[in-house]
């Protein structure tokens, strides 16, 4: 009742933020018609939700359908609004949370996987150690000449960071990833 | 779908033939609209019938707001044509305002032809770009084959589910060419869009029986209610009835259940009455009926109703916990979840007792004796809210539909002009658009030419699309513009004086035109009262004349729109008129600042 005797401030109420952020993982079934990606990374942008990792390609040629796997960050309920403001695209077709659908399952995370091209130069005795090092990860030599690799690596997220550390003192040139793909085990479709 | 062994020959047109033909097909009897080089192909087809009325606006925005209130007014699609560039920016305004208040509108747009795109070509920009933030979907046309069967779908994606606006980006050479038209598809192509009507039984039982439950209930109904259709409304005033719970309204829903009705309790929110929000704070069961918790209504969001159960009623599923956490959930079309609402609640095998809201009731009544809408008369000047009673009362039992810009007159307007319809009240709320009232008011008028239609504007914002006088003089179109006049950004003032120490920053209203010269340029009856002696004869006046009309009221320049809820308040915060005095209000104004009155 004595509103006015205290300052407002703001014109609007900023409320902080108590919940945890947590890491999800969501597959989106779109249309695959022109500006759809746009649409999805406009609403990321648009309402200020993050984008960790997106990957997009067509699955489904006759149907038209692309699935965009993204990974995003947020609190419980954003990570709600977000499927639901996903949903309300219209040429989405489908929105599903792999993390939430792994916990259904009773398991602790979906099949996340990545590619990478790796590029590392060097000379002599430092190639020895690139080669063994890259076998132990199981990278593939997909092109080289005498003076460089290009290693194909493919794994989790966590093993590809461990990856790419581990070449820059041996020479690292460059690094691709193509984001990650993901999909949730078991028989069921998505 | 046209079988193409069979083709009929007058399925083959032009791209701007289609366009007319897809817009005929859909019901289509008014276009709202600017002529530009990448739309002259459409305009031709305009020149060229007299099926379609082709009202034609000053300026883009004019259009898109007169489709608006177009919309708003009718229950129709509002349709805007513009053409490409700058025809397409000046829609962003008006786009982006029926997404926030859930208007179906479709704006085709003209387009540079596909060979220039992207070549930064004459009037050229990225209108399907630009605009896919401010539309429910957009989308280029490259092929004048799918042109029929785009506009077709716009104008469903438009209106059903939760409405709003689309945009059809058409270039020229799409307009020109040669195509086949498809017609109207009895089932819905595109699978991907198929929005649920019927709410979910199970929750709406849960519903009624946690209703029923209730010692201290409150609907709570938004434009949710007004979209739904009349039908809607018929429904929740007959759930009032079957409940007997109290009922207030956000902004948007005004008229959705009457304000005669003995279970109303105004407005809530911001500047909603007293009773609406301490009923709000401290019900047990609240039930939110196509509204959608905004800022504007919820005060605090972790001071918001603490101590109840909520249910939410919504077709559009992100907007359930988006800003408040509810316990039932129904995602349903309005109109569809209260028939089974009112048909569950009739089939309770126990009713709540007789007393069993009979305390609340008491309460209420109590806050509702504050009289939170209550300002002090002025027999020397004209107080802003008098002039709104007073027109209130001279133009009730009328075919009345009102409009508003975007102000303190437009709260004034929510407080003291009462609705007993649907669709009889148009407002910009969520965007809070300035220069929304006048072309809405026009679009109005288009819709039901024999109405008194009054666009209640602000001295600031009414000069931001007067430009559409000359639109209502063409069209015959008789609008009153009534101008409540305080020679202030008042809304502005407002906040200045509770927040930035009285320091008036660019709110005054400087070079002030002649309202009554201005009107008279245009060819309209201009006039003026500054006298609440004379005012409800001037009004009348203004009633009678068959011309529009700019009706320059002059009011006490320094008034406040109260009772209010302080930016980061609670409900049972509210700043009320009879606390508000100067010197309350001058208590957040520093010594410095008050020099300055």
């Amino acid at each position: 009742m004595n509103a006015h005797q205290q300052p407002t401030g703001s014109a609007y109420f900023i409320a902080p933020e108590t919940a945890k952020a947590e890491s999800h993982t969501l597959s989106v079934l779109v249309s695959n018609e022109p500006g759809v990606l746009a649409r999805v990374i406009g609403l990321f942008s648009g309402r200020g939700y993050n984008i960790e990792s997106l990957t997009v390609s067509e699955t489904e040629h006759e149907a038209h359908l692309s699935r965009i796997t993204i990974v995003t960050n947020g609190t419980p309920s954003v990570l709600e609004q977000i499927k639901a403001q996903l949903e309300r695209i219209v040429p989405v077709h489908r929105v599903l949370d792999l993390t939430v659908r792994a916990r259904e399952l009773g398991q602790e995370r979906p099949i996340e996987r990545e590619v990478a091209l790796v590029k590392v130069v060097g000379h002599g005795e430092r190639r020895a150690e690139t080669l063994r090092l890259a076998e132990a990860f199981q990278a593939k030599v997909v092109d080289a000449t005498v003076e460089h690799f290009i290693f194909e690596i493919t794994g989790k997220s966590s093993k590809i960071d461990q990856f790419v550390a581990i070449m820059k003192p041996l020479g690292l040139m460059e690094v691709c990833r193509t984001g990650i793909a993901a999909m949730n085990r078991g028989p069921q479709g998505m | 779908m046209t079988d193409s062994n069979n083709q009929m020959p007058d399925n083959q047109m032009t791209g701007a033939e289609i366009v007319l033909r897809a817009l005929k097909d859909n019901g289509v009897e008014h276009i709202f609209g600017y002529p530009g080089g990448a739309v002259l192909p459409i305009y031709d087809e305009i020149f060229q019938q007299d099926e379609i009325q082709h009202i034609l606006v000053r300026h883009e925005q004019g259009a898109g707001h007169a489709a608006e209130g177009y919309a708003r007014s009718t229950g129709k699609v509002g349709v805007m044509l513009v053409t490409s560039g700058p025809g397409a920016t000046n829609a962003v305004t008006p786009l982006q305002d029926a997404l926030m208040d859930s208007i179906p509108l479709v704006c085709l747009s003209g387009q540079v032809p596909t060979t220039l795109i992207g070549s930064d070509a004459f009037q050229e920009c990225d209108t399907v770009g630009i605009t896919r933030p401010c539309t429910k979907h957009n989308w280029l046309v490259k092929d004048v084959n799918e042109l029929a069967g785009v506009i077709h779908e716009a104008f469903r994606i438009a209106q059903t589910g939760r409405p709003g606006p689309v945009v059809v980006d058409i270039p020229k050479d799409v307009q020109f060419a040669t195509g086949t038209y498809t017609p109207k598809p009895e089932i819905a192509a595109n699978i991907s869009y198929q929005p649920k009507k019927e709410g979910d039984l199970k929750a709406i039982q849960a519903a009624v029986e946690l209703m029923a439950s209730a010692r201290r209930p409150i609907l709570y109904t938004g434009g949710g209610v007004v979209n739904s259709g009349p039908e809607a409304s018929r429904l929740l005033r007959e759930l009032v009835h079957l409940t007997g719970f109290p009922i207030t309204s956000t902004l948007m829903g005004l008229g959705a259940y009457p304000a005669s009705g003995k279970n109303w309790l105004g407005m809530l929110g911001m500047h909603g009455s007293y009773e609406s929000n301490m009923a709000m704070h401290d019900c047990d069961v609240m039930v939110c009926i196509g509204a959608r918790f905004d800022d504007r209504i919820t005060g605090r969001i972790n001071a918001f109703s603490p101590n109840s159960r909520k249910i939410h009623i919504d077709i559009d599923p992100s907007s359930i916990n988006k800003n408040v956490h509810v316990d039932i959930p129904i995602l349903g079309d309005v109109g569809s979840v209260l028939e089974d609402m009112v048909r569950l609640w009739r089939a309770l095998p126990h009713k709540p007792a007789k007393g069993q809201t009979e305390d609340w009731w008491a309460q209420i009544n109590r806050w509702r004796a504050r009289k939170s809408f209550s300002y002090k008369h002025s027999s020397d000047v004209i107080m802003p809210q008098y002039a709104l009673q007073r027109l209130y009362e001279l133009t009730k039992g009328r075919d009345t539909y009102i409009t508003t810009e975007v102000g303190q007159h437009q709260m004034w307007a929510a407080q003291f002009i009462e609705f007993e319809e649907p669709n009889r009240w148009m407002t910009s709320g969520g965007l809070g658009t300035m220069g929304y009232g006048f072309p809405a008011a026009i679009g109005v008028q288009v819709a039901h030419p024999g109405a008194l239609v009054i666009d209640v504007a602000g001295d600031a914002s009414i000069q931001m699309c007067i430009q559409e006088m000359s639109t209502a003089i063409q069209y015959n179109l008789p609008v009153k513009i009534f101008i409540l006049n305080n020679q202030y950004m008042g809304m502005v003032r407002q906040w200045q004086q509770l927040l930035h120490g009285n320091r008036l920053s660019n709110s005054y209203t400087e070079a002030m035109p002649d309202f009554v010269k201005l009107a008279e340029a245009y060819g309209a009856i201009g006039m003026y009262c500054d006298d609440p002696k004379e005012l409800d004869h001037k009004i009348e006046e203004m009633i009678a004349v068959k011309k529009p009309v700019i009706f320059d009221c002059r009011v006490a320049n320094l008034a406040n729109c109260f009772p209010m809820i302080p930016s980061g308040k609670a409900h049972n915060e509210m700043l009320l008129p009879d606390e508000a005095t100067d010197e309350a209000v001058a208590n957040a104004i520093d010594a410095k600042g008050r020099q300055l009155v």
